[in-house]
């Protein structure tokens, strides 16, 4: 089984009809997701490569069933577009746009949380979501992913998923799903929901979570870890060597004073015992390790 | 963006948030001309965004026109931390009753925002965090609602601030609560907040930082990003387009993908070597972007050799393997190269590169061989 979305999950792409948006949105289809329409207001009526537009996310649920949206829209425009698939019917939301301001963030998630509960945001600022085989959502190549499983990915950066995605692919082992959280400072989908997730999952063995400097999100995923995770747990933080007070790329990714800093997460979920690896390749020869030993 | 002090009052005063009268002022004539116009006494303030500046000589009261003269000669030019002061701010000296300390920062756990007061200001927070916890009033606060009068009233109450501050103080937290939001503000903190003889509040010093992300809709940032003194390759690079932070080590970084770039820095480092920058290059590794990025690191002195670390995902290695080669067609590069190339297509990658492979132009194929090579020529 995979977590979130699966083969039968219904799309529709927010921004389909833009440069970003066709580009990802029909790899997706090629993939095999079930891309099944494109919102843009004003273009209702037209189609990209065969995908009906709609001028409503409403409109193209009531036409298409679609359950999921991918959302590429500018900063500007992405927390309108999250309300509006919210308010049209959508219960997973993906959202891959990058720079969109904090404050606007920490407004649309606590609106999403009061007034849609069962709506689940992915991102903003991720890579996106692949259930390896069955469907994929966002900008994640699928061709380095293996379906089957049996490990579970959940990630604050994108490059570094690849990383892990394909060290476990060369070595024959495939994943369940693989989530990109994103680098933001208040990411919809955080590490504690997707562990719990591939923890209820019978097909995810072990997990492979990668966190980074910044906010306190993984010692509060080591703390879940402790009273909840029957399953092995392989991590790597990225960013011991940053200094403090510079953001590393992503908004999130800042050390503020003491706090935020990888040697504390490290700490935090070795306590938890959770296997912790100080770079990429040693976390994916651990899991290699742990899956050949199940 | 971290704003100087001056800027965060003029920050402050355009929601209404009282802050002393005063001026900057670049050259010791200013600074008297300033003085003269405010009313003595004044204080000379350096402006630097660097704590700690009181103590390092670099804020002085002036009670006449020749104090100005040597107060503002001495501190102009002043070195603090490394931060060589180039402005100072002069304002009129307020009489203290009592020192208040008020912020508003975002709660990313909780995903409010977080305001802090305390009865205690004028000192660092965090001390009074770690000895008297219990001296901080903290208010969460719904980022959909936002802060009103009635709670603000409330919470001047709860953290004890002297009767006669209260109203003043509500209805200031509810203007700074504004400047941090509407104004979007990673931070807006006050410290002191003071009370003056006569009653009145107001703001003694400013520290904001600025979202970023939020410049769109902020066409008056321009004037604080004019002022942003910038580590030259910073600069250069920020012209380049590229995501690049300056750091003190002698292997040139450059990777796609934030994550990737910030675990090599940490893989340079486990190795024995010390990274002399983070430099992330997005996904789209083309030819006109590897020449930028290997340009603003071989203008680095510093740096002895480089790390050039691609995990290939839809932008595929062959095509930034061809993009390499044509970077280096372009720009003349005099430390040696180590690349590592990997993911899709990173087979066809390796074998456009390997006519060219030289002793100043090596591939390995993985993370950690590739950083031990780079730190050993780095260090020879």
């Amino acid at each position: 089984m995979a977590i979130f979305v699966d083969e039968n999950t219904k799309v529709i792409v927010q921004g389909l009809t833009g440069g970003q948006g066709r580009f990802h949105g029909l790899r997706n289809r090629d993939y095999g997701t079930k891309i099944v329409g494109g919102v843009t207001p004003g273009k209702g009526g037209e189609d990209v490569e065969g995908i009906p537009i709609f001028n409503s996310v409403k409109e193209a649920v009531a036409a298409t069933g679609a359950t999921a949206s991918f959302i590429v829209v500018p900063p500007k425009f992405a927390p309108g577009a999250i309300i509006e698939a919210a308010e049209g019917g959508i219960t997973f939301i993906v959202c891959i746009t990058e720079g969109i301001p904090a404050h606007d963030e920490a407004i649309t998630y606590n609106r999403l949380v009061e007034e849609f509960p069962h709506v689940r945001l992915l991102g903003p600022n991720c890579p996106g979501i692949i259930s390896p085989g069955k469907c994929n959502i966002g900008i994640t190549a699928g061709d380095i992913a293996l379906p089957g499983g049996p490990v579970g990915i959940v990630s604050r950066s994108g490059t570094l998923t690849y990383q892990a995605l394909h060290e476990l692919s060369q070595q024959g082992i495939g994943q369940t799903t693989c989530v990109g959280i994103g680098g933001d400072p208040v990411p919809g989908t955080n590490f504690i929901d997707c562990l719990a997730a591939f923890e209820a999952d019978p097909e995810t063995k072990a997990v492979m979570m990668i966190g980074e400097i910044g906010g306190s999100e993984e010692e509060r995923a080591a703390e879940w870890i402790k009273a909840n995770m029957t399953k092995p747990v392989v991590s790597y933080i990225a960013g011991v060597t940053a200094p403090a007070g510079r953001k590393m790329g992503h908004a999130g990714a800042i050390i503020s004073g003491s706090k935020g800093t990888a040697q504390a997460k490290m700490d935090a979920l070795a306590a938890a015992g959770v296997h912790v690896c100080l770079n990429p390749t040693e976390a994916g020869e651990k899991m290699v390790e742990i899956v050949r030993g199940l | 963006m971290d704003l100087f002090e001056y800027q965060g009052k003029q920050y402050f005063s355009r929601f209404g948030i009282a802050v002393s009268p005063g001026d900057i002022a670049d050259t010791v004539d200013e600074a008297v001309a300033v003085a003269e116009r405010v009313g003595y006494p004044v204080v000379i303030k350096a402006q630097v965004k660097v704590g700690g500046r009181g103590k390092a000589g670099g804020v002085k009261l002036a009670n006449n026109v020749d104090e100005v003269r040597l107060h503002a000669g001495n501190i102009l030019g002043l070195d603090i931390k490394g931060h060589v002061v180039r402005r100072v701010w002069v304002e009129r000296s307020s009489d203290i009753t009592k020192e208040y300390y008020a912020s508003f920062t975002l709660d990313r756990p909780n995903k409010s925002h977080l305001g802090m007061l305390s009865a205690q200001g004028g000192v660092e927070i965090e001390v009074v965090a770690e000895e008297n916890p219990d001296a901080i009033s903290f208010l969460s606060i719904d980022p959909v609602r936002g802060l009103d009068l009635a709670t603000a009233r409330k919470w001047v109450d709860e953290a004890q601030l002297d009767e006669v501050a209260q109203e003043q103080a509500a209805e200031l937290l509810v203007k700074l609560y504004e400047c941090y939001t509407k104004g979007d503000c990673d931070l807006a903190e006050i410290n002191p907040l003071i009370l003056t003889p006569d009653n009145k509040v107001h703001a003694l010093d400013a520290k904001v930082t600025l979202d970023e992300n939020a410049s769109f809709r902020h066409p008056e940032w321009e004037e604080f990003r004019a002022t942003e003194t910038e580590d030259p390759r910073e600069k250069m690079a920020k012209e380049k387009g590229l995501n690049y932070i300056g750091l003190d080590g002698t292997v040139g970084i450059i990777a796609n993908g934030a994550g990737l770039a910030m675990s090599t820095l940490d893989v340079v480092n486990q190795v024995g070597g010390t990274a002399a920058n983070f430099l992330d290059i997005g996904g789209g590794a083309n030819a006109d972007v590897m020449a930028s990025a290997l340009e603003v690191i071989n203008a680095d002195p510093k740096v002895k050799a480089i790390f050039v670390n691609i995990f290939g995902g839809i932008t595929r290695v062959d095509e930034v393997a061809k993009g390499v080669l044509e970077a280096l067609k372009r720009v003349s590069i005099s430390s040696p190269i180590v690349l590592r190339l990997d993911g899709t297509n990173a087979v066809e990658g390796r074998a456009i590169l390997a006519p060219h492979v030289s002793d100043t132009l090596i591939t390995e194929p993985t993370m950690l061989d590739a950083a031990r090579r780079a730190v050993e020529l780095a260090n020879s």
